[in-house]
């Protein structure tokens, strides 16, 4: 019995098995590649079955061997801190966390057991970091590719360093910054967004959520486009940029049809990335003004007209007690 | 049948079954603020219902006589209720025994049956300052208990212990040395709701008068040094109110901005003072018995057990279902003038 589900290609249905691809030649390549190419029949299932060849290289490695000693530093604390039962490591592990130093330490260098491994931990992951960028930029520019990839990677950095880095400089104090854990990352925010009367009224804040919730929704309309013309070979979507098939034209029209207006082929991917790097450019830039610039965003939103001071109806609101003459303190 | 058509099916059906067994029956949601502000307290009738069940007060005894001598002329050693009648006093005597003492021990729990006017058990110490308190809750304390006052069984509800307390608690121990303090934080803390939040925001914020205010009142930095620490601890301080009281933070705050008085319901003017008198109760008659009382008695940091919110109300807003607890115990209230 045939089913409509086989034709809406929502599930990879083919498994393309030729032989090993080692990709386009590059001038001046000095290594040969493809030793260390195989088939994966399950990643077949949702990607190309082929893995490899992998590019390493010094980036790569240190990239990966900074990002390993990030890890170990924050889960061996993890451990300590319950000391060192394997069990409560397990059942407590979202909740465990390495805190960021005491207020008291400021921007000094605290002892390691007060903050010192925190920092140690946020030098080697920003390193990780930064060496994997490094890494992304130059396998495009080998491959003579653009540099998108490395750009947007660059907005995700940039946001993880203002939370961890750029903040608590302006702040003064490394305090200010996030703990490495699961659910404690999570109160963090939570507490930080309380502390400074409430995140969402902030405006950079409200961006960076448009571009997210934007950035899903252009993800699902072009999946679900390309996936709808994939019949008439819509996801060879380069070939349909350069010589326009019957695919992009049906997925056009279907959308001229929908709304109106269709962005093309190439330009998708132009409102894509745009709306994925402006989330987290966006969401920084609001973060690295709370509390240096606006310490309270809900009176802030409010003495701006961004967000209406509601009524208190219908009750009768609280007084302070602690206005009051001879209430306790 | 296909096996992709099976497998969507029963993924279907899943779905559904696990989205529907969330909660029942469907919480209600009562609108307390201005419309737009989801200021919602969701309650599950179910679960009002059993705390309803589990909070009834015990029927008061048999009114007594207030007239005749002063029961202080009468029996030796009464320091806190010598102005009640000997009758109000006997009164009182055995509702503390229906209360506070074990069944088994009655008035054995703190007296010497030989001699009730010993002070040498230390529960007979004990009992005489929680006197103390009770009177001076129902005379200076109406801020926050109103006319409806409190009794022993407020707090201890049958029990020598209240089952509710806390006390000073840095959380289990790590391995200390150089690896990373935990903070006093990041375990699941059973009194913060489970959360990783400070396990014990009580001791500095009920026991001692730490602030707990954090939230900037001005627009622009203007000094408001309340960091994002501070805040977990007003934070875990707050779970314990939302779930002592069993009620959702609308009930006192309007939650697009905490810290704004006046957008807040008037309950939370009545929690204000709440927090006052938990301290005033911690601090001037529950911490000074700590010599007094035995080790097992005391927590892992040598601290005796201190009150917060749940342990009078016990997951509801108007504690044992709103009973009138000082109406039927008169005696509990402002002592009686010299005749």
């Amino acid at each position: 019995m045939s089913f409509a589900i086989d034709y809406q290609n929502i599930f990879t249905r083919i498994q393309v098995r030729g032989p090993d691809d080692t990709g386009p030649p590059i001038e001046g390549q000095i290594y040969k590649r493809g030793t260390s190419i195989f088939h994966n029949y399950w990643l077949g299932k949702i990607g190309d079955a082929q893995i490899g060849p992998i590019y390493l290289g010094w980036y790569g490695s240190a990239s990966l061997l900074f990002g390993i000693i990030a890890f170990e530093i924050i889960g061996l604390n993890m451990w300590a801190s319950v000391n060192w039962d394997p069990v409560q490591f397990v059942r407590q592990l979202f909740w465990l966390a390495l805190e960021p130093p005491a207020p008291k330490y400021g921007l000094s260098i605290p002892p390691m057991a007060e903050g010192g491994w925190w920092l140690l931990t946020g030098f080697f992951l920003t390193i990780s970091v930064i060496l994997w960028w490094i890494r992304t930029y130059r396998r495009a520019r080998a491959l003579g590719m653009g540099t998108h990839v490395a750009w947007a990677f660059a907005a995700a950095i940039w946001l993880f360093l203002v939370l961890g880095f750029i903040r608590p400089l302006l702040m003064g104090s490394w305090s200010e910054g996030v703990p490495f854990g699961i659910f404690p990352h999570l109160d963090w925010t939570a507490a930080f967004s309380i502390r400074y009367g409430n995140l969402f009224y902030n405006p950079f804040h409200a961006l960076s959520i448009t571009f997210l919730y934007g950035s899903a929704l252009l993800f699902a309309m072009h999946g679900a486009t390309i996936l709808a013309v994939s019949r008439y070979g819509g996801e060879r979507e380069i070939e349909q940029i350069v010589d326009r098939g019957t695919a992009s034209e049906r997925a056009a029209l279907f959308w001229r049809w929908t709304m109106g207006f269709n962005a093309t082929m190439e330009s998708i991917h132009r409102w894509a990335w745009w709306f994925a790097v402006l989330t987290p450019l966006t969401g920084g830039i609001g973060i690295l003004l709370t509390g240096t610039v606006v310490d309270n965003w809900y009176l802030w939103a409010v003495k701006h007209d961004f967000a209406p001071g509601y009524p208190s109806l219908p009750y009768t609101p609280a007084i302070d007690p602690s206005t009051l003459p001879g209430a306790t303190r | 049948m296909n096996p992709a058509r099976t497998c969507l099916t029963a993924l279907l059906l899943g779905a559904t079954l696990f989205i529907a067994g969330c909660e029942a029956p469907p919480p209600a949601t009562d609108q307390r603020g201005y419309r737009g502000q989801s200021m919602g307290n969701v309650a599950n009738p179910r679960t009002l219902a059993a705390r309803e069940a589990a909070n009834q007060a015990p029927e008061a005894q048999p009114p007594a006589d207030p007239t005749g001598p002063r029961v202080s002329t009468i029996y030796q050693n009464v320091k806190v209720l010598g102005d009640l009648s000997e009758t109000e006093f006997l009164r009182v005597m055995a509702s503390m025994t229906e209360w506070v003492a074990p069944q088994e021990e009655s008035c054995g729990y703190c007296h010497n049956l030989e001699n009730m006017a010993d002070e040498s058990k230390y529960q007979y110490r004990v009992a005489r300052q929680m006197l103390i308190m009770t009177r001076s809750l129902n005379t200076t304390w109406t801020s926050h208990v109103g006319q409806t006052g409190v009794t022993c069984y407020t707090c201890h509800r049958g029990q020598p212990q209240p089952q509710y307390t806390f006390k000073q608690d840095s959380g289990p121990m790590g391995a200390a040395g150089m690896t990373a303090s935990r903070q006093g934080q990041n375990v699941a803390g059973r009194l913060v709701g489970l959360t990783s939040l400070p396990t014990d925001p009580f001791t500095e914020l009920l026991a001692y008068t730490g602030q707990i205010r954090s939230v900037s009142t001005t627009v622009l930095p203007a000094g408001n040094t309340r960091n994002i620490q501070d805040t977990e601890r007003t934070y875990g301080l707050m779970i314990h109110m939302s779930e002592g009281l069993g009620v959702n933070c609308t009930f006192c705050h309007n939650s697009n901005n905490f810290g704004t008085w006046s957008s807040s319901p008037p309950q939370r003017a009545t929690a204000y003072h709440g927090i006052r008198m938990v301290r005033d109760i911690n601090i001037n008659h529950i911490a000074p018995l700590q010599p007094i009382q035995p080790p097992e008695r005391l927590g892992p940091e040598g601290d005796n057990a201190k009150v917060f919110c749940t342990t009078c109300h016990q997951q509801q807003p108007k504690l044992l279902n709103g009973a009138a607890m000082l109406q039927n115990y008169p005696e509990l209230g402002a002592p009686r003038p010299a005749p």
